[in-house]
């Protein structure tokens, strides 16, 4: 293979994760067992090879919890809308194909971020335009432009929450600075 | 549980309760929601997402009345694969019923994709020997057949469009592969 080697560092998230999976499965967390299992999973990323996620280096947990407390809260709710407009208004529903940029170009944060929005009930990734970063995102119940604002708005405070847990710096620092001049709009009006 | 069993036992079993009663309340919602539903995109809203609550509350209730730490892991374990799946599977469906226009668009009230796709397909169209015209001509025809998109006109744009997508996209992972 051509490919250089993945250092230990990059490949541990992925290790220590087979590990887990591995002791759940046997439902023994003994040391033994823990240990054969790792080693197990050195073998299996060793030999079924893929392409490393290039993760960032970084991973906030303070931002991840709170982030994960609402995206809870968000499952919960958006599920009771979707009963309601299941039951309510079935087919006369109408709902909208929306188009959203993304800031990053990571394929890892577009993948996380598509995976969070499709989580929540309501939003359907249909299309990921990857040379643009930029999703497609079918919705549930969008009726009118304010509607789909407010979706758009959504997807990319939910990116905006993703790179403050574990974008790169350089994601951190370009959010900052937006956030920054968007508050300065804000005031001077 | 035994009857004698003290107030924490009433209570664990009154959270269970509650939680398999939401839990099953969830799937019946995929169930009205694929009746009620008018299409294939909105109907995959109801199919796939209330379970990922719903699989949540179940598993929750299996682990409050297991009471053995063991089964905690295997049951995180098995909500984490949901959560990784259902975007998946439901992102292909979504994907390949918007390219066969199995949507109703009466019934979007926005629909920006639409005028990207035409955008693209525009573009290929007047440049003719463009870029992505040159990636993958031959492939166009066979596109459409798989796809079932040979039928008029604006399928065969759809399909092209769509293969220009593509292609963008591939020209991307080539090179991050090429890098890593």
């Amino acid at each position: 293979m051509s490919r250089k080697p993945i250092s230990l560092r990059t490949e541990l998230p992925l290790l220590i994760w087979l590990v887990i999976v591995w002791g759940a499965l046997w439902r023994d967390f003994s040391p033994g067992n823990l240990l054969f299992g790792a080693l197990i999973a050195l073998v299996v990323a060793r030999i079924f090879y893929l392409p490393p996620v290039e993760l960032s280096g970084r991973f906030n947990v303070l931002r991840a919890v709170p982030f994960a407390l609402v995206f809870l809260a968000k499952v919960v709710a958006a599920s009771f809308q979707v009963i309601y407009l299941a039951v309510v208004k079935g087919p006369k529903v109408v709902n909208a194909v929306v188009e959203v940029p993304l800031r990053s170009h990571s394929d890892l944060m577009v993948t996380a971020t598509g995976h969070v929005l499709s989580l929540i009930p309501g939003s359907l990734v249909v299309e990921v335009d990857r040379s643009t970063s930029t999703l497609y995102i079918h919705g549930l119940d969008i009726r009118d432009e304010a509607d789909a604002a407010r979706l758009r708005k959504e997807v990319q405070d939910t990116e905006a929450g993703l790179i403050r847990i574990m974008g790169t710096k350089a994601e951190l620092e370009a959010l900052e600075a937006e956030t920054a001049t968007a508050s300065r709009k804000g005031a001077t009006p | 549980m035994t009857p004698e069993a003290g107030g924490v036992d009433a209570v664990i079993d009154a959270v269970t309760a509650v939680f398999l009663v939401l839990g099953a309340l969830m799937s019946l919602t995929a169930t009205i929601g694929l009746l009620r539903f008018p299409d294939l995109m909105s109907r995959m809203h109801a199919a796939t997402k209330p379970q990922v609550l719903g699989l949540f509350l179940l598993l929750a209730a299996i682990g409050l009345q297991m009471r053995q730490w063991w089964v905690w892991p295997v049951l995180v374990v098995a909500w984490i694969f949901q959560l990784l799946t259902v975007p998946v599977s439901a992102h292909m469906v979504g994907r390949a019923g918007y390219r066969t226009k199995h949507l109703h668009p009466e019934l979007l009230s926005v629909d920006e994709l639409e005028a990207v796709v035409r955008r693209s397909a525009a573009e290929q169209e007047g440049s003719g020997t463009g870029p992505a015209s040159a990636a993958g001509p031959a492939e166009d025809p066979e596109l459409d057949d798989v796809l079932g998109l040979g039928e008029a006109g604006d399928g065969a744009l759809r399909g092209a469009a769509g293969q220009n997508l593509d292609d963008r996209g591939d020209g991307r992972g080539d090179q991050g592969e090429g890098k890593g």
